[in-house]
């Protein structure tokens, strides 16, 4: 590299994979170290998992290697299980299904399907990157100051977390770094999809994984400056002696603390769920934008009512940022606030029922190509729909009593976001691989993957909404061992303990196929599902700018099967009127 | 009608008419799932590329889906203004007649459940933060005060009568806590900085429930179902439901121990 070179100069090892401004490998950049995070997520709960199988017994080998102020001799102490599972929600969320979702595919696929070169703001993308890192770095380090980390549940709700060790005050600042890095994503995302699309494509010629994308980017938006400002100000009622939380004449161990009082802890919860519902759709619209991409492209068929799944991801989007507090229905909510929740959230369930019956009834009359990305995709749906249905019981205060708190929640939004969301995240790496690699997975090893995982993630999840029925509180160090209202289920806790390990040996097929594939997985055509948008014009890998040229865009984005051709496919950037408009 | 869901029996007059709610909600689920997921199925295997090689442009062309698409809003509706808020509103506004029911404080703190009595004055002492011993006088009641002399105070152990309604008045003293009784179908969440009233009229006396499980040694129990710390799990207390007479006896028994050590609170009940 040569002095003379110095303005085309090619980029060393750091420039091209860590300091990159290009939003490919961003993409990879986000979707690799997601993909980690979830599977260290996925680790802290099979170790929960074996406490709550055997509650009190010494976990062979690893448990030994944990330490003494974790598992002393192998045994895990209460306050470490607590760790793990604030740990592990806030993980799994902040740190795996969000940044993969929207960090990952996100900056991967939207400006391919918009046949832009890169995002408006390229320098910007690769901030929001190192912001999500290094949030992630401060959540893992964590786990080692005095006391270890955050164990006030993923939620965080004062005034326990307040009256918690130093690890709280780490979560906080790790998820102030998680906040930045989303919000910069978020006016990325917008601006990008805004202005950078290609010539011809207007709204309603966009895939539905951008629409779906460009909602989410709103909640984002319009949602974690809640919590942004509810974060500093728990960080300021630990450090700064404030009491936006913390009401005066607490009694803990005995010794009344000396907070000035006036806060109510209730605050928290309302800026925590302003953001945290919102956010759940964050979780499922980018996979709900997934799966519409992989429905049409195998069943080889335009989506079923495609403006009607627009118009609702719209509403629901609208719609996420009023149903908030039915989280908070027996913090002694009056009957009009109730009422207000309780209707807004039965709202916004036709919206979903409506996105996830367009999805459902798209298979009909399609000539359904069962590869490893369509089996993900149609899995979803029916977990999905559990995970929709049994919220349900849960957005109604009346019923709600009785289910609250207990595993029928956890049982709940799992189905929503494990057999749901994540499923829907697995269907977009088989699909997209060979974009990004210019191989396919295995197809062979995609099975070996797709149903024991099927059958894993049910055998951990059903069973909890057995337990919750039943009245068992989640959170339980014990699993509920002491209570008699538990002993009838508890048995439970060794068939969905068995599940997680089993679910974690079905991910290995997975690991395989994605390390050995990049070298020896068959070559795919730059076009490599017979697709119709405009990632599929670009060569696999894309280079650098993505596109020759800036392609012009002329169909709608699924003209699948279109009377009168000879091929199964139209795609976007095909010139020329489409068939059946002419 | 029914549906083996799983539910624990119910020993309160309100809790079978949340668990009709549960019922119907569940079959509203049961019924959708089955319908779609019948569909479902049906479309993967007729549609299946090997049997149906050429995909239909226009596919479905039927308006049935926005016809269920109706019921399923008709039937949330129906759940929503029919039961769930007319069922929430009878457990917040209607209170019973504070002189015809059982009135307690209960007051959650790590990790115990205090309860406070006020005695046959019915008026609750002053309570005070600065005299909370951890040991001698966990809810800091003030005995100076005259309305404290025949307060009772214990320790995980509830008492009620049956049949009469039961208001309970809760609060915590440290983080929040949330008073769960299973059969009774309570959940409550006890917020710092706040006394929240609940209520509900116990039907099944505790030897009742004895005798209809078959079990000699089990009581009803109180359950913490908010995460308030490490001791979460086990911040277990006991509800004695009792007959009218019985209950007056254990009242008596307590106001006869008042007296005895002057003033010492049952804890070891």
């Amino acid at each position: 590299m040569g002095e003379s070179h110095a303005h085309h100069q090619e980029p060393g090892f750091w420039g091209r994979y860590w300091f990159s401004v290009d939003h490919k490998v961003i993409g990879i950049q986000y979707s690799v170290t997601a993909l980690l995070f979830l599977f260290f997520g996925f680790s802290l709960m099979m170790l929960m998992r074996w406490q709550l199988a055997f509650p009190g017994e010494a976990l062979p080998l690893i448990g030994s290697l944990m330490g003494d102020s974790r598992m002393p001799g192998g045994i895990m102490l209460p306050e470490f299980y607590n760790q793990l599972g604030a740990m592990h929600g806030t993980i799994m969320v902040f740190l795996g299904v969000v940044p993969l979702a929207v960090g990952g595919f996100g900056n991967f696929v939207v400006p391919l399907q918009i046949g832009a070169p890169d995002m408006a703001f390229p320098r910007l993308n690769m901030m929001s990157y190192h912001l999500y890192f290094w949030g992630g770095v401060v959540m893992l380090a964590s786990f080692f100051v005095p006391g270890g980390a955050a164990q006030s549940g993923w939620t965080s709700y004062p005034p326990l977390s307040n009256i918690a060790g130093s690890g709280q005050t780490w979560w906080v600042v790790g998820m102030l770094f998680l906040i930045m890095s989303s919000l910069l994503g978020a006016i990325n995302f917008i601006v990008t999809i805004v202005q950078l699309r290609a010539p011809g494509l207007d709204f309603w010629k966009l895939p539905f994984f951008v629409w779906a994308q460009f909602v989410t980017s709103f909640l984002l938006l319009l949602a974690f400056p809640a919590l942004q400002a509810a974060g500093l100000m728990q960080l300021m009622d630990r450090l700064a002696g404030t009491s936006f939380f913390m009401p005066e004449g607490l009694v803990v161990a005995g010794e009344v603390l000396a907070n000035t009082g006036g806060g109510s802890p209730i605050l928290w919860q309302h800026l925590f769920w302003f953001l945290a519902h919102p956010e759940v759709y964050v979780l499922i619209l980018p996979a709900l934008g997934i799966v519409g991409e992989v429905v049409a492209n195998n069943t080889r068929k335009p989506l079923w009512g495609y403006k009607l799944l627009v118009y609702s991801v719209l509403f629901v989007g609208f719609m996420s940022f009023i149903v908030w507090a039915h989280h908070m229905f027996i913090t002694g909510m009056g009957t009009m606030m109730s009422a207000f929740f309780q209707t807004t959230t039965m709202i916004i369930s036709i919206p979903s029922v409506v996105i996830l019956t367009c999805l459902l009834l798209s298979l009909w009359g399609g000539s359904i190509r069962f590869n490893t990305p369509m089996l993900f995709a149609l899995a979803f749906l029916p977990m999905f729909g559990i995970g929709g249905l049994t919220g349900l019981p849960l957005g109604l205060a009346s019923t709600d009593i009785h289910l609250h708190d207990t595993y029928y929640v956890i049982g709940h939004f799992h189905y929503v976001v494990a057999p749901g969301t994540i499923f829907a995240l697995f269907a977009g790496v088989y699909y997209w691989y060979p974009k990004a690699t210019g191989r396919y997975l295995s197809e062979r090893l995609g099975r070996l993957h797709f149903w024991p995982s099927f059958i894993f993630m049910n055998g951990i999840f059903f069973p909890m909404l057995i337990q919750g029925m039943h009245g068992v509180q989640r959170r339980l160090f014990d699993g509920g061992e002491i209570y008699a209202h538990a002993q009838e289920v508890l048995h439970l806790n060794k068939v969905m303990s068995m599940s997680a390990w089993g679910l974690a040996i079905a991910q290995i097929p997975f690991i395989i196929n994605f390390f050995l594939s990049l070298k020896r997985g068959a070559s795919a055509p730059d076009n490599a599902w017979q697709a119709t948008t405009l990632e599929w014009l670009a060569p696999s890998p894309p280079p650098h700018g993505n596109f020759a040229e800036v392609p012009t865009v002329y169909h709608a984005p699924y003209e699948y099967s279109v009377p009168g051709r000879a091929d199964d496919f139209l795609p976007q950037f095909v010139p020329g009127e489409t068939p059946s408009e002419a | 009608m029914n549906l083996p869901l799983g539910l624990p029996e119910v020993a309160s007059a309100h809790g079978a008419e949340l668990d009709h709610v549960t019922v119907l909600v569940h079959w509203l689920m049961l019924i959708m799932f089955i319908g779609w997921g019948l569909l479902f199925l049906y479309m993967l295997w007729r549609f299946r590329a090997s049997r149906n090689p050429v995909a239909s442009y226009e596919g479905l062309r039927s308006k049935a889906s926005s016809w269920a698409e109706w019921a399923v809003i008709a039937s949330e509706a129906i759940l929503l203004i029919g039961f769930s808020i007319p069922l929430w509103s009878q457990r917040v506004d209607d209170f019973p007649n504070p002189a015809e029911a059982t009135e307690v404080r209960v007051v959650g703190e790590q990790f115990a459940w205090n309860a406070h009595y006020p005695g046959p004055d019915g008026l609750f002492g002053r309570t005070d933060v600065t005299l909370v011993d951890a040991v001698s006088n966990p809810l800091g009641l003030d005995r100076e005060d005259p309305a404290a002399a025949d307060d009772v105070a214990t320790i995980n152990q509830l008492h009620l009568p049956v049949d009469k309604p039961a208001i309970v008045h809760l609060s915590t003293k440290d983080v929040i806590h949330s008073f769960m009784l299973n059969e009774f179908r309570v959940k409550q969440d006890a917020m710092p900085g706040m006394e929240i009233p609940l209520w509900f009229t116990p039907t099944v006396t505790s030897s009742e429930m004895r005798e209809l499980r078959g079990q000699e040694d089990t009581n009803y129990e109180i359950a913490c179902a908010q995460l308030c710390g490490i001791g979460h799990y086990r911040m277990r207390g006991f509800l004695t439901i009792h007959s009218q007479t019985d209950y007056d006896a254990w009242m008596e028994s307590e106001q006869a121990l008042l007296s005895e050590d002057d003033g010492g609170d049952d804890f070891w009940n």
